[in-house]
């Protein structure tokens, strides 16, 4: 046995050749350089945190941990702080998951649940086709057709609510605004979680809805009270990924945001985000301390994306092999 | 049995609602392509794909500069990001396993997770910071964005090919790269061309990296070494100024790019969906 398989290799050209020979016939080459481009990814990642680490060196040893906690973005005095655009990043993210999220996994479930096949692979079909609309062209309409129509819109709710209007809905509208960054966000991040959160309902074995139905429970009762607690975990997962997008979205917020760094308790006020005081400012920065704090606040941003990005992954790792089981 | 009114009401509320949660979605698609046809088609003309923007105050003008300037940084975002990626993907597919590999998986998908803005970062402090705005910066900012999409994409469609095929070449006396060259790569040739197709869709969107990197440009940028103006940064620089006409050829821009986006989309989605007998969607 052992020698009949000695002399099967032996004749094999390729069995038992010198290293230098197989590398000249192509295959431990080919796969030297499909190694060397795996390993590249690993080169330009770490060289992009060692580069945002070390350019914002200055920034960094200035303000300290203080960056985070101070709320002057003065490029004339040269005292910069994060936290008007940690907040802007944070309270326009919420805002547009607090659209999105209802409206996400409510046509999630709509198109998993009861949609015949055809229909919902052909609404998905056109869903994935917002998602593929690029963030410049959303804030082209957020910007030239969203804001106007708020600007109509809002007034005539102020004017209804009159004096009651909670604090998040005080002072002058001018359109460009908080607010308006996080429906135009919402548009963007809708697809996302539509997009996964029917992938991981349509993963939800069968017999669980048939047991349900069996025992008298209505459509709903069996959707909402069986299947999406048995997938929250996807659903979750889908949310953090869209977080994550929103958070690290810049064109369509910069466009309608209207860019002050300020911080503010209403909506209706402008604002500005992490991404966008990138965006928007980069260029103007000449050097020295102001291009490093915008550095620095790519570095938090980075920093607070790969935390979401991580999460989602774990999450929606663990619905889909519970699934799978 | 008999249900009570109550569930029945509730059933039949929610199981509406979803289904006015799936329209909405729907009708915003419609609603972007709608504005853009209406609004981009009206200001749309010949001189746009041939002419130079012109000052503020003149009418008229075109993107021809930008279109071509969009062209370049994709070619070099395709050339860097498309092989790098593939042949990351095949080593993984093919030849990784073990920690290394999740090693591997892991950072690609955190590269894929950072805001295009940061790349955007990344590209300046390397390379403008040292040779000033350029074409080729701009396209290696968008070719890092493509190495995760064509690594992951390359990955799963491997992987989709029956291991039986590798046995059966490898059983023939091929070697490891001539049996992943002549058999398993054709057997995913589709997925792989449409995943590439995607990945090029994706970037030819993004404006944020741009920004800093290929910057902009109001004439003509020779050579790959000028600052260039793109289609999605004129789109931004246009549709935030306040003049009209300059809105105008923003949507004109705008209807431009995003019909390429669609239609390489729509193209990439239909390869993928009438080559595979097995698995659609």
């Amino acid at each position: 046995m052992a020698s009949s398989a000695a002399t099967i290799a032996g004749a094999r050209p390729h069995g038992r050749a010198s290293f230098v020979k197989r590398v000249l016939s192509g295959d431990s080459l080919s796969q030297a350089v499909a190694f060397v481009c795996a390993m590249m990814i690993l080169v330009v990642t770490a060289a992009l945190v060692f580069e945002l680490w070390t350019q914002s060196a200055l920034s960094r040893h200035k303000f300290g941990f203080h960056f985070l906690a101070n709320s002057t973005w003065d490029p004339v005095a040269e005292n910069f702080g994060a936290l008007p655009f940690i907040y802007g990043t944070v309270v326009t993210s919420m805002l547009a998951l607090l659209i999105a999220v209802p409206l996400g996994v409510g046509a999630a479930i709509f198109l998993a649940e009861l949609a015949p096949p055809k229909l919902s692979d052909g609404m998905t079909f056109l869903i994935e086709l917002l998602a593929a609309v690029p963030s410049v062209i959303i804030g082209l309409i957020g910007f030239l057709v969203l804001v106007p129509m708020l600007n109509v819109v809002v007034p005539s709710i102020k004017d209804l609510l009159g004096d009651h209007a909670p604090f998040f809905f005080s002072g002058a509208f001018y359109g460009v605004s908080i607010l308006s960054a996080g429906v135009v966000l919402s548009i963007m991040i809708a697809p996302y979680i539509i997009s996964v959160s029917r992938e991981v309902l349509l993963a939800v074995p069968k017999d669980l809805r048939e047991a349900a139905l069996a025992l008298g429970a209505t459509r709903w009762e069996t959707t909402w009270q069986v299947v999406v607690p048995y997938a929250r975990r996807g659903i979750m997962g889908s949310i953090f990924l869209a977080m994550a997008r929103a958070l690290g979205e810049t064109m369509a917020v910069t466009m309608v945001v209207g860019n002050v760094p300020k911080l503010t308790g209403s909506l209706l006020s402008a604002g500005d985000s992490m991404a966008s005081v990138i965006a928007s400012q980069f260029t103007e920065a000449a050097g020295g301390v102001y291009l490093s704090s915008l550095i620095e606040v790519g570095l938090v941003l980075f920093g607070i994306t790969i935390i979401l990005n991580g999460a989602a992954r774990l999450l929606i790792l663990a619905t889909t092999e519970k699934g799978a089981k | 049995m008999k249900l009570s009114f109550r569930r029945k009401a509730v059933n039949a509320v929610m199981l509406a609602s979803t289904g006015v949660c799936t329209v909405i979605a729907v009708g915003l698609l419609f609603f972007v392509l709608g504005y853009l046809f209406v609004q981009g088609g009206f200001s749309l003309n010949w001189d746009f794909f041939t002419k130079l923007p012109t000052p503020v105050g003149e009418m008229g003008g075109g993107m021809a500069n930008a279109l071509l300037g969009s062209a370049k940084v994709l070619l070099i975002a395709t050339c860097l990001g498309v092989p790098i990626g593939f042949l990351a993907g095949v080593y993984l597919a093919e030849y990784a396993s073990g920690a290394f590999a999740s090693v591997i998986r892991f950072v690609t998908d955190l590269l894929n997770g950072i805001p295009s803005i940061v790349i955007g970062i990344f590209v300046y402090t390397v390379i403008v910071a040292r040779s000033g705005f350029s074409t080729y910066s701009g396209g290696i900012a968008l070719g890092i964005m493509m190495i995760p999409i064509a690594l992951r994409s390359t990955e799963e469609f491997l992987r989709s090919v029956p291991g039986s095929l590798r046995e059966g070449a490898m059983a023939l006396g091929a070697t490891k790269s001539r049996t992943i060259a002549t058999v398993v790569v054709p057997a995913a040739i589709r997925g792989l061309i449409s995943g590439m197709m995607l990945n090029l869709a994706r970037v030819s969107g993004e404006t944020a990296p741009l920004l800093f990197t290929a910057f902009g440009n109001q004439f003509w940028s020779p050579g790959w070494t000028q600052p260039t103006a793109t289609l999605p940064a004129v789109i931004y620089a246009y549709a935030v100024s306040p003049y009209p006409d300059w809105h105008r050829q923003a949507w004109a821009a705008g209807f431009v790019l995003l019909t390429l986006v669609l239609i390489i989309n729509i193209t990439a989605r239909t390869i993928v969906a009438s080559g595979s007998s097995h698995k659609s969607r």
